[in-house]
């Protein structure tokens, strides 16, 4: 085990959601999980009860009379009105939240953004961004944002971008184990900051519908059992993240629960361009193929798997419970 | 300064935002910690009493800016990231508009599921809130000379107590409802117009009752030492701390009973937390769980619900309600000064400068009367005879608060135990649905913080206006444009602060169970 590493938390422009999925950490409660991974908690604004006053905590590390290893920042950076920053001011200091953290993240050796707020900007930053929201270091997918393209904490590493709308507890703390035990080496984070942990995987990895996708046998409805890739706008062959290899709430991820993957850990993904449950496509193909796939192929291949469709599977695309079991089979299995 | 320090010195150098009305001096709390959300509470405080408050949402959202121009659907998407701990009212609420928008009946297991992932998400709430949020200011150093402060630093200490030890895998194993249901929590785009989109096995509706089960067996053991139906039947003040003497009589004191003996003590001492932080007494509710009650048996329109609506006053008990009575004042918030309008005419246009604005949160009123929502109101509003009795008392106060989260706690879970039950696999979760392109219409549910309304107008199957009236932003809500302070602002008149004083103004804050993040959506 490695030394045992301070932790701060803050929370800015989102909703809190990330902190609230970090509690359904499993197995036992997530400051236990923190603690045996050599995590102090210092501060969180929504679980602390801490001892001595927040504010001159947060100046100690910012002038640099108090050391911090990890800075969390959850939810985006709103630089609005006007580039006052006075969107958030930290209540109690009537000052701009974006200030406190410019101040304080140079000073810690690792900066981890907690959420796709935190680190691309994410649902705050839609629609024309009325907030001027951004994240730490990405303004949607361009380097920038807040702390500028070239930050690097004092431990010399970007911002560690653990995306996701919500965040998986499981990425989180792996995060800050990983932090821990032995430190991130730059080609451990993926082009967008993220931990490859989590992000060299595909949401569709594991995805339980993935009979239907083989056969392109679409659901055309809510609560349909199909893939949800060709009508309902599901992106889980693009989207980077771990979520049907890794349960959410016990056994559970978008696809299982019947609706798309909106590609969360995605810079951008809030303005994608089209309706969230809509497939865009251009003569009946989706405009979004598989992350990998050549284009001609996956038309090619999708045509002779429509056509190959079991009974079965066509018929309970398109139905909210199997109508059509698995054969059994007369010859034993070979 | 935050709001775990006691108030010492005055502290005039803090924001101060808010216009002083009063001599003395201002005490500005925080950031206050353990609320959802960022709170900064400032107090007048003269002779060592609070003269006047004002609470600032210090944090600005601005969804009702971004939703417009957004295909309707894509409100599903987007509402739910209003509030990470209220993520599934705010779906809940955006779907009932849209379902009146369209005339649409939703399937009778989408009611069922859909009450069962509202239910998880509003128990998870109650029980993070008692265990995490509220019950940690009691291991205070202010109460070192306590008889119970050793107890309550092994119990209640924020993070390490054993109160926490038990309650985070509780809720954990409640919210697998998610995992089964919703797909995960927060923020699911599975409940929808007309229903669900996740069918239940039959496998998958034992192992759902098996998970209620767990939880049930939690509660029982921990919280309350005893079944959830002895507790739910308890109906005076006398009851409760009957039952809870009963429980310190021989020892066996659940988190419930050990508050209530915290609560007994410091009674003695005139504290007392069922005497303090009264607002104004006027309580609503909209109605829980709809199709919730016993006897829901098939689609139905607007089926009757679990708990019912209505409004409460001393005066009046429990008369009808109507949504349009509802206006919102931002006489006090950073938004462009226009007269109380309702929420189905607002609009929301920043004014960051405007004079003598403290806050970003609106004044929702409801017949230009103050109103306070959530568990209590639900529970008064319900009729249920402790509530009722505690609020004869001495109307809204911290225990009241608290006692009626529990009741909910021990009230909900049979119910989502039957609902869990009467699902029927096989059989629809989802009607299919066709929205009008145009039209306007409302949605209000109950969050686990009380009152929640969506009011949406779509042209051409774009959204053209949304508007949302969250239940902190009743609860939280600055001065109106008649100078009437909101129902926090009222409930901490009169509470001691200053130097020496027990943490008696973060007991009645957290008594509200805030949640910023939907208060300034």
């Amino acid at each position: 085990m490695g030394e045992r590493l301070s932790l701060v938390w803050l929370q800015s422009g989102g909703c809190g959601g990330c902190t609230q999925s970090l509690l359904c950490h499993e197995p036992g409660p997530v400051f236990d999980a923190l603690e045996v991974a050599g995590i102090d908690l210092r501060y969180h604004p929504g679980l602390s009860a801490p001892v001595g006053d927040v504010i001159e905590l947060l100046d100690a590390i910012a002038d640099g009379r108090e050391p911090l290893d990890i800075l969390c920042i959850e939810g985006a950076m709103l630089r609005g009105p006007h580039g006052t920053g006075h969107f958030h001011r930290l209540g109690g200091t009537g000052r701009a939240m974006t200030d406190w953290v410019a101040r304080l993240a140079p000073r810690a050796r690792y900066v981890a953004a907690v959420g796709s707020c935190s680190a691309y900007g994410g649902f705050s930053a839609t629609a024309g961004n009325p907030l001027d929201a951004c994240g730490l270091a990405y303004d949607g997918d361009t380097p920038g944002g807040l702390l500028g393209a070239g930050f690097a904490s004092a431990g010399g590493l970007p911002v560690i971008n653990i995306a996701g709308c919500p965040t998986h507890p499981g990425w989180v703390v792996e995060t800050l184990q990983k932090l821990a035990l032995e430190g991130f080496a730059p080609d451990e984070l993926d082009a967008y900051g993220r931990p490859r942990l989590y992000a060299d995987q595909l949401v569709h990895h594991g995805c339980g519908r993935n009979e239907f996708y083989e056969f392109k046998a679409s659901a055309e409805k809510a609560s349909d059992l199909g893939c949800l890739m060709e009508n309902l706008g599901c992106k889980g062959t693009q989207a980077h993240a771990d979520c049907n290899l890794r349960p959410w709430n016990g056994g559970g991820s978008c696809v299982k629960g019947g609706y798309a993957c909106i590609s969360c850990t995605e810079p951008g993904f809030e303005d994608p361009g089209h309706p969230f449950q809509e497939t865009p496509k251009v003569a009946g193909i989706p405009i979004g193929l598989p992350t990998d796939m050549p284009k001609a192929w996956f038309v090619a291949l999708a045509a002779l798997s429509k056509s190959a469709t079991p009974k079965r599977v066509r018929e309970n695309a398109t139905a909210d419970h199997p109508l059509v079991v698995p054969a059994l089979k007369k010859t034993g299995l070979k | 300064m935050s709001d775990d320090v006691l108030p010492g010195a005055p502290d005039t150098t803090g924001p101060g935002a808010a216009p002083s009305a009063a001599p003395g001096r201002r005490i500005v709390l925080g950031p206050f910690n353990r609320v959802e959300g960022d709170l900064e509470v400032s107090l007048d405080v003269a002779g060592g009493t609070v003269v006047a408050a004002y609470v600032n949402s210090p944090l600005y959202r601005g969804f009702e800016q971004i939703l417009p121009g957004r295909a309707t659907l894509d409100a599903l998407a987007i509402v739910p990231r209003i509030c990470g701990i209220c993520s599934v009212a705010q779906s809940l609420a955006a779907v009932q508009a849209l379902e009146a928008l369209g005339g649409i009946v939703p399937a009778a297991n989408g009611v069922r599921a859909r009450n069962l992932i509202l239910g998880a998400e509003n128990l998870a709430d109650h029980l993070s809130h008692f265990v995490l949020f509220f019950l940690p200011d009691f291991t205070h150093p202010a109460y070192a000379g306590r008889p119970w402060h050793g107890e309550a630093q092994r119990r209640l200490t924020a993070l390490r107590g054993s109160a926490t030890a038990w309650a985070l895998p509780a809720r954990a194993g409640l919210l697998k409802v998610m995992g089964l249901l919703a797909g995960h929590w927060p923020h699911t785009l599975g409940l929808q117009p007309g229903g669900t989109t996740r069918g239940v096995s039959a496998s998958e509706r034992l192992r759902l009752i098996a998970l209620l089960a767990d939880f049930r067996r939690a509660l029982e053991t921990h919280l309350f030492a005893d079944r959830l139906e002895h507790f739910s039947a308890l109906d005076s003040a006398e009851a409760l701390a009957a039952w809870g003497q009963a429980q310190a009589s021989v020892g066996v004191m659940g988190e419930a009973a050990f508050f209530l003996a915290i609560a007994r003590d410091l009674a003695q001492s005139s504290h007392d937390l069922a005497a303090l932080g009264r607002a104004s007494d006027r309580f609503l509710s909209v109605g829980a769980y709809g199709g919730g009650g016993e006897g829901f048996t098939g689609d139905a329109a607007n089926p009757a619900p679990l708990l019912a609506s209505g409004r409460w006053s001393p005066e009046s008990g429990v008369q009808p309600w109507s949504a349009q009575d509802i206006r919102e004042d931002v006489h006090s918030a950073w938004l462009a000064e226009v007269p109380p309008v309702h929420p189905a005419q607002a609009d929301t246009v920043v004014d960051a400068d405007k004079p003598g604005a403290y806050t970003w949160c609106k004044a929702p009123r409801y017949a230009g009367e103050v109103v306070e929502v959530g568990a209590l109101a639900r529970q008064v509003v319900d009729g249920h005879p402790l509530a009722r009795d505690l609020v004869a008392r001495h109307g809204g106060s911290v225990l009241a608060r608290v006692a009626a989260r529990l009741l909910e706690l021990a009230r909900v879970v049979p119910a989502l135990e039957r609902w869990a039950r009467e699902l029927v696999p096989g059989e629809p979760f989802c009607h299919p649905a066709e929205l009008p392109a145009s039209g306007s219409a409302a949605g209000l549910i109950e969050a686990a913080r009380g009152s929640l309304g969506h009011w949406v107008t779509v042209e051409r199957g774009r959204i053209v206006r949304y508007q949302i009236v969250a239940p902190t932003t009743w609860n939280f809500s600055p001065r109106d444009a008649t100078g009437i302070p909101g129902p926090l602002e009222q409930a901490l008149v009169g509470l001691p602060a200053g130097e020496g004083a027990l943490p008696l103004v973060q007991h009645v804050v957290r008594s509200f169970d805030p949640c910023m993040a939907c208060t300034v959506h």
